[in-house]
C-alpha cells in the first residue's frame, strides 16, 4: 500500500479515535513527536487524496433508531445499470449503492443499495421508490434484511513486522 | 512488511437502544460533525462557536454519545482503497445446525471485517479487507476450505454513493 510511514503511524494513533480535548491535533503531534501542525497538514492532505474520507461523527443508526436494515438488490439491464445506480445512490434513503457481479445460478442481482429504516414497512415502501426508478430496466428483485451482526471491527492498519 | 489488522469489538445487537436518547442539542451537534470538522487548533472550540455552545459542552456530549454507543467512532474515516487496499463483499449458504460454528470460523479471520446473519438462503455476509485482490482471494480461499463451504464473492465493480447521512433533526 502506497501509505508513508507518517501515514501509517498517523492512522494507528487516530484509528480509536482524535482526542476529546481542546487540542486534539496537538495531542497526537506529541504522541508521534511532531507538532499540531503537521498533523492537520498531512490530515488534510489525506483528505485531498481522498485517503481520509471524512473526519467526523460515526453514528450507531441502530441506536438512533434505524433499526430496519434492509439490502435491497436488483437484476438491472446491463446498458442502464450504471445511469440507473447514480440515480438510485442519490435517493436520500440509500446509504450504499453499488454494481457487483452475478453469480449464477446463486446469485442474479447485479445493483445493491443499502436502505435504512425504522421499520421493516419503512424500508418496504423506500424499495418500492426504488423499483419505480428502475422501471422496466429491472428483471427481478430482493431485500436481504439483517437479522444479527455476527462481527464488525474497525479498521487497523497496523506494522507487523 | 506492513499488513493490514482489523481490531474485533464487541458484536452488537441491531435492536438495542440507547439508554439516554440523544437530545435535540446532540442531534444538531451530530448533524454538524459528519464531516467537516475543522483543522484548526482548537476544533471543538470553533464548532462549539458554530452552533452556540461551550467547548466543554461539545466534548462532554460527544463522549456521552461514544459511552452510550450513539457513536461508534469519532475522527477520520480512512479509505484503504485510496491506499491500494482491498474490501471484497462474500456470501455464504450456511446449514442452519452449523451457523454458530462457521460464525466463529469465520470470524476468527481477522481479515473478515463486518459480518451480518441475514434471512435468505445465502444467510452468512461479510466483507474481506485485505492489502490487495490476491490477498483478499487467498482470504476466501481459506475461509472455503476451513469450512468446507462455498465463498461467493461479489467485489464492488462500481460505487455510486457511499455516505451513511441519516436524517437526524426533523
Amino acid at each position: 500500500m502506497n501509505l508513508t510511514s507518517f501515514d501509517r503511524s498517523l492512522l494507528a494513533a487516530t484509528e480509536a479515535g482524535l482526542p476529546l480535548e481542546s487540542h486534539p491535533y496537538e495531542t497526537i503531534g506529541a504522541r508521534l513527536g511532531v507538532g499540531g501542525a503537521a498533523v492537520r497538514s498531512r490530515l488534510a492532505g489525506m483528505l485531498d487524496q481522498g485517503l481520509i474520507r471524512r473526519i467526523g461523527a460515526v453514528p450507531n443508526h441502530y441506536r438512533l433508531g434505524y433499526t430496519a436494515n434492509g439490502m435491497t438488490v436488483w437484476d438491472v439491464d446491463d446498458v442502464q445499470v450504471d445511469a440507473l445506480g447514480v440515480r438510485v445512490g442519490a435517493l436520500p434513503f440509500v446509504s450504499h449503492c453499488y454494481r457487483r457481479p452475478r453469480v449464477p445460478p446463486v446469485w442474479p442481482y447485479n445493483l445493491f443499495a443499502m436502505v435504512h429504516g425504522h421499520s421493516r414497512s419503512e424500508v418496504e415502501h423506500y424499495a418500492q421508490q426504488i423499483r419505480c426508478l428502475l422501471a422496466d430496466s429491472v428483471r427481478s428483485s430482493d431485500i436481504l434484511y439483517s437479522t444479527r451482526i455476527l462481527k464488525k471491527t474497525g479498521l487497523r492498519l497496523g506494522s507487523a513486522g | 512488511m506492513n499488513t493490514l489488522q482489523l481490531q474485533a469489538e464487541a458484536p452488537a445487537v441491531h435492536s438495542r437502544v440507547a439508554a439516554r436518547p440523544p437530545d435535540a442539542t446532540d442531534l444538531r451537534l451530530l448533524e454538524r460533525l459528519h464531516g467537516d470538522f475543522p483543522l484548526s487548533d482548537a476544533p471543538f472550540a470553533d464548532v462549539g462557536e458554530e452552533l452556540g455552545l461551550h467547548e466543554a459542552d461539545v466534548i462532554a456530549r460527544l463522549r456521552r454519545m461514544l459511552d452510550d454507543g450513539l457513536l461508534t467512532r469519532f475522527g477520520p474515516l480512512f479509505q484503504i482503497e485510496r491506499a491500494g487496499g482491498c474490501f471484497v463483499l462474500a456470501a455464504m449458504a450456511v446449514p442452519a445446525e452449523r451457523f454458530a460454528a462457521v460464525a466463529a470460523q469465520v470470524n476468527a479471520f481477522p481479515e473478515v471485517a463486518h459480518n451480518y446473519q441475514r434471512e435468505h438462503r445465502l444467510n452468512m455476509w461479510f466483507v474481506i479487507a485485505a492489502e490487495s485482490q490476491a490477498a483478499a482471494d487467498d482470504v476466501r480461499r481459506r475461509i472455503e476450505s476451513v469450512t468446507a463451504l462455498q465463498v461467493i464473492a461479489l467485489p464492488k465493480e462500481r460505487e455510486y454513493y457511499l455516505e451513511l447521512r441519516l436524517p437526524l433533526v426533523p
